[in-house]
């Protein structure tokens, strides 16, 4: 697949051009649905993310945010839809390795490491390659320029005096980084992410808004955030899910003041606080 | 591909100082006789297995509770190599294996007519159980059947082989299996040198096999087969197929199961249903499990120090066997779970010298 390279005056605006919206953007869900037994866990969700952009996703419990994950990196398979990646990449159809493989990393909302293998050898694992297949692999050997790129995401993830310890070994905190630094590995143009701060510290937290911030010159991010005050650290864009579809879309103060926003946030807030 | 020096102390020493020992004088003390010498023989063609089931649930967290199938097949087609080589040196005179004559077969089936060739037969050692393993894996492991349902399966394939090798119709000797062999390619079978030689092919086989597998489990696939038993689902997103590794893995090892299959049959002279089915392929992880999994000297120390206690146990007090193997087993599984090599690293780490050392090898053996 060709890399699309925005022109130089798109990247330097952050904003999106009407009309042209199609050309930049990552990745499109056109009418998706996903039907658990019945159950439309995503409802004809249509969702346009912005080549380079980072897009915060939230909404109450059972809104579809994870699926929605699911749904674009091939571990769930909509009943109906479209979902495009890039120009023209249709997904549905594909299993997770082939996606991955296209450039779409995910981190999961548990840290998914290998707990006992040591950080560098999860990151080696994680290093984009051109054949992932047991021959290829069971013959490659690390060279110069992987190292180098390993050693480059040890620094970004603060994890360098810690490439020999067991993933096991390492706190909750810096699993999460060590599996933001293996999706990063994937050398992905897009970053599916999954509640990166939950049961972090305020300081990890605010520690992982800033990388994420910084990964936006090379990537596009799709976040899934509970934490609002995190929201508003990193987003400039929110999109809010409720019941499979999108509530609204817009710039993070104003969805904030969005009185549907608040109705299904704090109207639930209301009902669970009320005295029974 | 090279190895550490205790692995070439230990390997010339059962290779060829074993046997040594066997020429000194029966009444000298290191004396190993030639009943002794065939048990150790027996014991490693295990080990060869062992290391095969370490790979496939040691390294990569599949259980396969089915690998007496492979071992079975494997010890099938030597055993039928060396049933045509009895000729008309049988009970009955016949060129037909005895049990034919007994079930009035009047012409050899079809497919024995191949086990004439020693070539064939050898290839079919390895081949016909990979061959097996890769089409059940296919099937298996493309559907992502994991865990305790994949554990079940495997371990239906072994009931499946069991009942199909009884039968009479299958012309595999039915219950009492393949026995009576005289002699492997002019050798008779009773002559202790050529034990003396099939120990010495055993331990040259159980070398190999033991660099294959430590070639394997120290590249980069190795540690993806880490990776899947840690946490596959990382895997799949990290661009590899999950299914491929294992399959690869369960391939390799139902072939080192095939090979130690028949490497025993010519030590012990017998192959029967009853040593391919349910209750030897369970036995077989637990001699995994005894010894150490996801190590591959533990795979070795495991199968062949749960045999050796096995034969002496059974000299002296055979109906207990069963229950000090579950006891055993327990043990095992509360107390040691990374089995006797667990406990010899615990030991080596309490050492002053011990601790640095044992960390980073705790992950690449």
């Amino acid at each position: 697949m060709d890399e699309y390279v925005p022109a130089p005056s798109e990247q330097t605006d952050g904003r999106r051009v009407i009309g042209s919206r199609h050309q930049r953007s990552i990745i499109y869900l056109d009418h998706v649905t996903v039907d658990f037994d019945g159950f439309k866990a995503l409802n004809k969700l249509n969702l346009v993310v912005d080549y380079r952009e980072l897009r915060v996703v939230i909404g109450p419990n059972g809104a579809g945010k994870s699926t929605l994950l699911d749904v674009i990196s091939g571990k769930v398979q909509p009943i109906s839809g479209r979902v495009v990646f890039g120009q023209a990449t249709d997904l549905i159809g594909l299993r997770e390795n082939d996606i991955a493989a296209l450039g779409i990393g995910r981190k999961f909302q548990t840290p998914s490491v290998y707990t006992t293998l040591p950080v560098w050898d999860n990151l080696d694992l994680s290093l984009r390659r051109k054949n992932k297949g047991v021959f290829a692999t069971l013959l490659s050997r690390l060279n110069s320029d992987e190292s180098d790129k390993i050693a480059q995401t040890l620094e970004v993830i603060g994890l360098t005096n810690k490439a020999d310890v067991l993933a096991g070994q390492l706190s909750h905190g810096e699993k999460q980084w060590l599996e933001i630094g293996m999706v990063l590995l994937q050398d992905p143009e897009l970053l599916l992410i999954d509640e990166p701060v939950a049961g972090m510290t305020e300081q990890e937290t605010e520690k992982t808004g800033e990388l994420l911030q910084s990964l936006t010159h090379k990537h596009s991010l799709i976040v899934i955030e509970h934490d609002m005050e995190f929201v508003r650290q990193i987003a400039k864009t929110v999109t809010v899910l409720h019941e499979g579809t999108v509530l609204c879309e817009g710039f993070v103060e104003d969805i904030q003041n969005d009185p549907r926003v608040i109705e299904i946030y704090l109207g639930r807030q209301k009902e669970a606080d009320a005295p029974v | 591909m090279g190895a550490g020096p205790a692995f070439w102390v230990v390997g010339v020493f059962l290779f060829a100082g074993v046997p040594l020992l066997n020429l000194l004088p029966d009444d000298s003390l290191f004396h190993v006789s030639d009943f002794t010498l065939n048990l150790l023989g027996k014991f490693f063609a295990f080990a060869i297995l062992a290391l095969g089931i370490d790979l496939i649930w040691g390294y990569t967290g599949v259980l396969s509770l089915g690998h007496g199938v492979f071992f079975g097949l494997g010890a099938y087609a030597m055993g039928m190599h060396l049933m045509l080589g009895i000729g008309t040196e049988g009970v009955y005179g016949n060129a037909l294996p005895d049990f034919m004559v007994w079930n009035q077969v009047k012409e050899l089936p079809w497919f024995w007519k191949p086990f004439y060739s020693l070539t064939f037969s050898l290839a079919a050692i390895v081949l016909v159980p990979m061959a097996a393993a890769a089409i059940f894996g296919f099937f298996v492991f493309r559907s992502r059947i994991r865990g305790v349902y994949f554990s079940i399966i495997t371990q239906a394939l072994a009931l499946v082989a069991w009942l199909v090798f009884n039968r009479n119709e299958t012309n595999l000797g039915g219950t009492n299996g393949l026995t009576d062999f005289k002699h492997i390619q002019g050798f008779s079978l009773n002559d202790p040198a050529t034990q003396l030689v099939m120990y010495m092919v055993t331990i040259l086989f159980l070398g190999l096999a033991y660099l294959l597998c430590r070639w394997i489990t120290r590249s980069r696939a190795g540690r993806v087969l880490i990776a899947i038993r840690d946490c596959e689902q990382r895997v799949f997103f990290s661009g590899y197929s999950p299914a491929s590794y294992k399959l690869f893995v369960f391939v390799i090892s139902a072939g080192l199961a095939g090979l130690a299959g028949a490497l025993y049959v010519p030590q012990v002279g017998i192959i029967t249903p009853n040593q391919i089915g349910v209750l030897p392929s369970i036995e077989m992880v637990i001699w995994v499990a005894v010894g150490g999994r996801g190590t591959l000297s533990g795979a070795i120390i495991g199968a062949a120090g749960v045999n050796y206690m096995r034969s002496t146990l059974t000299n002296h007090f055979p109906e207990l066997w069963p229950f000090f193997l579950g006891g055993l087993f327990i043990a095992v599984v509360m107390f040691f779970p990374k089995g006797i090599m667990g406990i010899f690293k615990k030991a080596y780490s309490m050492l002053p010298f011990g601790k640095s050392k044992i960390e980073k090898a705790a992950v690449t053996d």
